[in-house]
């Protein structure tokens, strides 16, 4: 594998670990305060339903991006209050919301558009278009670093890089401040947070909607950036391999990037089964290496990958005792 | 508003949950600068008195004043405002988080934290000078001891400028020595002019740290009195609304042939760790043995293997049979077929399911008896619960319903029905762990009446206990474990609490006497 190949595998790495990474952050959002969340997958499904469908009729896509994190607060607020409120399992209530996005979606777009339950193409303003960072295009001939800088960091849209500024934000937002403190405490021990004198509730309904709104910006990212436009089932289990990705990096922000990076590195493998062949020597079913994110999934979710300690209150709606 | 001598008063609290009147018109004043005890039997309502003062539960009717002034509470943020700080019987700690996160969460100076942490840091050095409350603000509560923990809760509470202190049931967990370390940090702050209120069942505690003590009975407040005026026996009156005997009575054992021998009991749990290394010991008919030591030194491990629950090593026979310590029949219930009745030191998780009715669990470990089948395949419900309505009279469970699940009722009536279930049976032996523990004081009376009761008619048992006075009032010999080890036997008659105590530390007292 020469070097342009290796720097192609990872552009491709980042723009597929992108929407991982979203959701990731999402579901950290919501596990550190205690509310599980399998639910990721139908809210960026909801979002980029929304955010095509509302980019293709607006001609924007900023609209686009708002309109998919508005449906997917919708579907947060739904899980909030039957998990938070009304103290409903949050298993069931996540995979109940999953059910109804993947239908939903399908039905609304074929109701607006007539095209089988796609979106028509997004086209223009309608769609992110790749940034090109400063001097990429004079530092190109730099050795080793030119072509990595623009192959590799340089021409995204600008999704990719919110996320990656979402990282270090989060872990600082987590550590560094008071609302950060207060939501890894309600994950941990609700009735400290309690007895402090601070609403459980409240907190919780703050992080289920950052959650949603991470997961609208992942979903905006897959139908506006990544694709051009939604498609039935588009993010394709990708919540649930954000849910493997977040256990994998023991519910912290920089390990989740690591993890997220990795996942996404399985994918581009799979878009370019020539690479593999040209490194292996020999062919690999092109079908298994579509399965290796989902085994790798399931070789997470399964511990193999070291204990991982999820947050002590997590999944329990909390209940005042005495 | 005039300035008033009293730090509380409560004045006509009434509260209610449904039909259960949990408050009735409670009224009671503490002095500030005061350390005021509230003592009661579980179920007399001090939780509940409290939940009401910190903001937990709104009170139906009634009054509260703050240093004379009405104030009104209904949220736990007003409460802090107020002055009041709580320390729970079950720690509000988030266990991964450094002692100084714990103690500013809620009371953090701005939306950063760093502000926070390094005031935090300076203000918890000096109370913990000033107050012999030292605590690494940069330790972990998990990695803390319990003591350790409940100081670090008492630091939260000063943080926020609590003037009024308020300890629920704080001694429950904590070892003798711990103990006293709270009471002298409690002293130092009333001595500073802060107001402390403990409730406890222990009367102990009340008649050696109070100033006053308040008794509660059924929801109603009894009586304030002087705690210098009174004595264990009135307060113990007052609570239960009988005379109660605080000591066993109990009449010289008739020993009789060996029921239990143990040779070199050994248990290594599931970590590698050796718990129990090598106890040997007897037990005669009608001999009632206790194990003294502070809890974690083994006795668990011994009750847990000879209850066929944990896997052993060395020889044991019961009546002369061996039994099996690990592999086949060596299980709960080869042991009750051999006639060993176990009541495990966690009732909550080994002796009950909490969810499950009263007379389900009487069921257990004994759904197999005959009187309890209506044929071949299905079991005689209507039996088992008459049996258990029998068994529940007999034992005065209160109130005496077969369909309540076992979590409606409290610790002491919990504790009567696994008790009554082990021991209606008859048993060769009883194993019996930590039996009052969470007990209230009628119970008590009634569970070690009991307990003598088996005794004389001739059965052997077991006893493991981490009260002190317990096992010296219960016991015809006593042995003392320490890091798996049994240090020696002495005969409660003889020995006394400092000769346990330096044992219990793993210290041989005066030379070997079995």
């Amino acid at each position: 594998m020469d070097y342009a190949t290796l720097l192609q595998l990872l552009d491709t790495t980042i723009r597929l670990a992108t929407p991982l990474l979203f959701a990731c952050l999402a579901g950290l959002y919501s596990e550190r305060a205690g509310i599980f969340d399998i639910g990721l997958e139908g809210k960026m499904l909801m979002a980029a339903m929304a955010s095509a469908s509302v980019a293709f009729l607006t001609g924007s896509v900023w609209m686009g991006v708002l309109a998919g994190i508005g449906a997917s607060l919708i579907l947060a607020g739904i899980h909030g209050l039957a998990s938070i409120t009304f103290r409903g399992n949050q298993l069931i209530s996540g995979v109940a919301l999953n059910f109804v996005a993947s239908g939903i979606t399908v039905l609304v777009a074929q109701r607006l558009f007539g095209q089988g339950g796609r979106t028509p193409p997004l086209e223009g303003d309608a769609r992110f278009a790749p940034i090109t960072l400063p001097f990429a295009e004079a530092l190109r001939d730099v050795p080793i670093l030119g072509p990595l800088y623009f192959e590799v960091i340089s021409g995204h849209p600008f999704l990719v890089y919110l996320g990656f500024v979402t990282v270090p934000l989060t872990w600082w937002v987590l550590y560094r401040t008071r609302f950060g403190l207060r939501l890894r405490a309600v994950g941990e021990n609700p009735a400290a947070v309690d007895t402090a004198g601070i609403s459980v509730v409240g907190l919780r309904f703050a992080a289920v909607a950052i959650t949603g709104v991470l997961c609208g910006l992942a979903g905006a990212y897959m139908a506006t950036a990544l694709q051009a436009g939604f498609g039935r089932e588009m993010t394709a289990g990708r919540g649930y391999i954000a849910l493997a990705a977040l256990i994998f990096a023991k519910w912290r922000p920089v390990a989740a990037l690591w993890a997220c990076l990795l996942f996404g590195f399985f994918q581009a493998l799979a878009l370019r089964p020539d690479v593999v062949e040209g490194v292996l020597h020999f062919k690999v079913p092109v079908t298994f290496l579509d399965a290796l994110p989902y085994v790798l999934t399931v070789l997470v979710l399964a511990g193999f990958v070291g204990k991982a300690i999820p947050p002590r209150a997590g999944g329990e709606p909390y209940v005042k005792e005495r | 508003m005039a300035h008033s001598g009293y730090a509380i008063e409560l004045k006509g609290i009434s509260k209610a949950f449904g039909p259960v009147q949990a408050n009735k018109d409670i009224s009671v004043a503490v002095p500030k600068g005061t350390i005021h005890g509230i003592i009661g039997e579980n179920g007399a309502g001090k939780s509940t008195l409290m939940s009401i003062l910190y903001g937990f539960y709104r009170a139906d009717s009634g009054e509260i004043l703050i240093n004379g002034t009405p104030t009104t509470i209904p949220d736990s943020q007003s409460a802090i405002r107020a002055g009041i700080g709580m320390v729970f019987q079950h720690f509000k700690l988030v266990q991964n988080f450094t002692v100084l996160e714990n103690v500013i969460l809620g009371a953090e100076e701005g939306a950063m934290l760093a502000r926070s942490l390094s005031k935090a840091r300076k203000v918890l050095g000096d109370l913990s000078r000033e107050y012999e409350l030292d605590v690494d603000p940069d330790a972990v509560i998990e990695d803390l001891s319990v003591g350790h923990q409940q100081r670090v809760e008492i630091l939260k509470a000063l943080y926020r400028q609590a003037d009024i202190l308020i300890l629920d049931e704080p001694t429950g967990v904590l070892t003798p020595a711990e103990a006293d370390h709270l009471f002298r940090i409690l002293r130092g702050l009333r001595d500073q002019g802060k107001t402390v209120i403990l409730i406890t069942h222990k009367l102990r505690e009340i008649m050696e740290t109070t100033d006053n003590v308040s008794v509660m009975r059924r929801g109603t407040m009894v009586g304030t009195v002087k705690t210098a005026e009174t004595s264990p026996e009135e307060l113990a009156e007052l609570m239960v609304g009988r005379k109660v005997l605080l000591e066993v009575e109990k009449a010289p054992p008739t020993v009789g042939r060996t029921v239990l021998s143990v040779e070199n009991l050994s248990v290594t749990d599931e970590h590698g760790v050796i718990r129990l290394k090598g106890v040997s010991f007897d037990i005669k008919a009608g001999e009632i043995l206790g194990i003294a030591g502070v809890a974690g030194n083994g006795q668990s491990e011994l009750l847990e293997a000879l209850g066929g629950i944990a896997r052993a090593t060395g020889r044991v026979t019961l009546n002369g049979a061996d039994l099996p310590l690990s592999g086949a029949g060596a299980d709960g219930r080869s042991r009750r077929a051999a006639g060993i009745a176990h009541v495990p030191e966690d009732r909550q998780h080994l002796g009950l399911i909490m969810d499950f009715a009263a007379w389900e669990n009487v069921a257990f470990g004994y759904h197999n008896a005959p009187e309890y089948q209506k044929n071949a395949l299905f079991m005689d419900n209507d039996a088992l619960r008459a049996d258990t309505a029998r068994k529940m009279e007999r034992f005065d469970v209160r109130p005496p319903i077969p369909t309540l699940p076992a979590k409606s009722f409290s610790g002491g009536n919990q504790q009567k029905i696994v008790v009554a279930r082990e021991i209606e049976r008859n048993p060769d032996l009883l194993l019996i762990g930590q039996p009052t523990r969470g007990v209230d004081i009628g119970a008590i009376e009634f569970i070690h009446k009991q307990i003598v009761a088996l005794r004389d008619a001739g059965k052997a048992i077991l006893l493991v206990s981490v009260e002190l006075d317990e096992i010296r009032s219960l016991s015809d010999r006593i042995a003392v474990m320490f890091d798996g080890r049994i240090m020696g036997f002495r005969d409660p008659e003889t020995t006394d609490e400092r000769d346990l105590g330096l044992m219990m530390a793993g210290m041989t007292g005066k030379g070997e006497a079995a």
